[in-house]
């Protein structure tokens, strides 16, 4: 179980009170991810929010069922192809183009899941890895994802007839609408009965089957919503950034999700999304420096392991002595 | 020219060949990470990257020491065997108390860092290294040629794992980490001393790769990327053959090269994923892997 550093909160804990900051904390996210594009470059904000829905996504398995999937890029990536394919070849509007990319994902997700749900803890990394790996080969030599090249120049295209998403700042709050709703839709999932259950599985397993819960069926709903957003996120990434590539598939980018989570903290609400934001920004700032991105990622990972095992946002909500 | 089902023999035997080459390194990296996995339980991420350093220590001794591939088949498994107790010792050992994926991410983190400094030093264009003197040259067999240096390849890399394999199932010193496998508290109270137990195999485990490293220097060329793409693969070979299986890990790592190398030859196209698309299918049907057991 992951979060046995034991800081996760009991399960019993009063839904009120933590609920309260919760409440603030994020009231304080949405202030500051509305203010925010009048100071910052909008773009970097954009992919920075990409890539926060994609870590939360990913966090509802690792943080809330215990499962370590290795191999997350695939859905992100299998995304980004399809609404990339359906706004420029096959001429969708974006909103379109984008349900198109999560439902892809989606289906991935049921495949591999089933696949990869009947095995557990390490077993389970590696099995997602390699079929993440295998998705990764049939993007290279598919004829439409263009190889090396990835799908370029995707038009962005008039979102719904009404807003036209080639105006930076129309882009930005469509991407921060799409972000708060799958944000929302997981914390939902987290704090429903379906999300005590997971939890329960986490914990103790066999006692949850006992209860007569079936464990599988459970973890094989999360993994498909957690494929769904992560999806999402990479149909959105696509339209944004006008690109498909296949940095978005390869395992490397399975391996910055898992880097963003552990950095904010492993089953917190918050944290993946502050994760998310430092490594794009770490990213951004070494990006001159070549190859020193992935030492510097590496040394984090094992900082992180070794003594920093909350996050950065797990701390923080030890400090103040509430789940954030 | 003669001819096998469409296919001229010459094509097929050379594709055996390179499969069987491939084979050798599946075999000798994946029965590295069972060994560790089954005595550590966990997945040794950095194993492509200390493969790398293999490869990379032969080259060193060879520039800067003047050490041809015969010292380095015997001195760059030891150095880097030792870098990998230091890691065990130091950061490895902290995380047997918690969930053992934080031992993946410790060492996914490792292998990030040593590949990317390598790559600071030295690019991502391959060195070469060259095939010693005595095993230049190929033998014609009648129906291909047969280069030496690949031939001392397989037939190293099989030695190797049957020695291992002879080691941990028949000898005493194997009892002992078998059983430590079992049960490593009850081992412990026999008075055998397992933490310096744990700290040498995987030791050995990393100097398994670095050994595997040296071999394919001359083969593929010295890359500081060389094993970060095929240790997934390995990945896959490991959860084929039933995890923490020494000899699943040897037959699989064998069988799988070939089938790889013939996919090149039927069916080009699908040659890089074969391994993938039947991990899948053993999945369904074996969910422990060929050899593996319910743990």
């Amino acid at each position: 179980m992951v979060t046995a550093s034991g800081t996760a909160p009991p399960v019993h804990e009063t839904l009120t009170v933590s609920g309260r900051h919760q409440v603030t904390a994020f009231a304080v996210m949405v202030l500051l991810l509305v203010v925010a594009p009048f100071f910052i470059y909008p773009l970097f904000l954009m992919k920075a929010l990409c890539f926060a829905l994609f870590a939360c996504a990913f966090n509802l398995l690792i943080g809330y069922v215990g499962l370590l999937s290795f191999g997350h890029a695939v859905f992100l990536g299998s995304a980004g192809y399809t609404s990339a394919h359906a706004a420029k070849v096959w001429g969708w509007p974006p909103e379109l183009a984008i349900l198109g990319g999560t439902l892809t994902a989606a289906a991935l997700g049921i495949v591999i899941g089933a696949l990869a749900i009947r095995s557990k803890g390490i077993y389970f990394a590696n099995i997602t890895l390699a079929l993440a790996q295998m998705t990764y080969f049939f993007f290279l030599q598919a004829k439409f994802t263009g190889g090396e090249d990835g799908i370029q120049a995707v038009p962005r295209g008039v979102l719904l007839r009404l807003f036209d998403l080639r105006g930076v700042m129309t882009m930005y709050f469509v991407v921060l609408a799409i972000f708060l709703a799958g944000f929302l839709l997981l914390y939902r999932t987290i704090h429903s009965p379906f999300g005590q259950v997971l939890k329960a599985i986490r914990e103790h397993e066999p006692r949850a089957i006992s209860l007569g819960y079936s464990a599988e069926r459970y973890k094989l709903a999360a993994f498909v919503v957690s494929a769904t957003l992560s999806g999402l996120a990479g149909g959105t990434k696509a339209i944004v950034f006008q690109l498909a590539s296949l940095t978005d598939v390869h395992w490397t980018m399975s391996g910055e999700v898992v880097l963003m989570t552990l950095l904010g903290g492993l089953g917190t609400v918050f944290g993946p999304v502050v994760g998310a934001f430092i490594v794009v920004s770490l990213e951004n700032y070494l990006a001159q420096l070549g190859a020193w991105v992935t030492v510097v990622q590496g040394v984090i990972f094992v900082v992180c392991v070794l003594t920093f095992r909350r996050g950065v946002v797990g701390e923080l909500a030890r400090l103040i002595r509430r789940p954030l | 020219m003669t001819t096998v089902f469409g296919i001229p023999t010459q094509a097929l035997f050379g594709q055996l060949l390179i499969g069987l080459i491939n084979g050798s390194f599946y075999a000798m990296l994946s029965l590295g990470l069972s060994v560790i996995f089954g005595l550590l339980n966990i997945i040794n991420f950095a194993h492509g990257a200390q493969y790398m350093m293999g490869a990379f220590a032969a080259y060193f001794l060879l520039q800067w020491a003047g050490l041809g591939y015969w010292w380095a088949l015997l001195i760059a498994p030891v150095v880097v065997g030792l870098i990998g107790v230091v890691m065990e010792r130091t950061m490895l050992k902290r995380l047997y108390a918690l969930d053992h994926l934080y031992g993946l991410l410790l060492t996914f983190g490792l292998a990030l860092v040593i590949q990317g400094l390598f790559r600071n030093q030295f690019g991502s264009s391959g060195l070469p290294f060259q095939i010693p003197p005595e095993l230049t040259g190929g033998r014609n067999l009648g129906f291909m040629i047969l280069p030496n240096y690949r031939a001392w390849v397989v037939g190293f890399s099989l030695m190797t794992c049957l020695a291992t394999w002879y080691v941990i199932e028949r000898t005493k010193l194997g009892a002992y980490l078998r059983a430590a496998t079992e049960n490593p508290t009850l081992v412990q109270a026999f008075g055998v001393n397992v933490p310096r137990m744990i700290t040498l195999t995987y030791g050995f485990g990393v100097a398994l790769a670095a050994l595997a490293g040296v071999l394919a220097a001359p083969i593929y060329q010295v890359n500081p990327l060389m094993g970060a793409d095929l240790i997934i693969v390995v990945f896959a070979v490991v959860v084929i053959g039933g995890m923490g299986s020494i000899a699943g890990s040897i037959i699989t790592g064998f069988a799988l090269g070939i089938i790889e190398g013939l996919t090149k030859v039927f069916y080009p196209e699908a040659s890089n994923t074969v391994i993938f698309v039947i991990m899948a299918l053993v999945l369904l049907v074996r969910p422990t892997g060929l050899f593996g057991r319910d743990r």
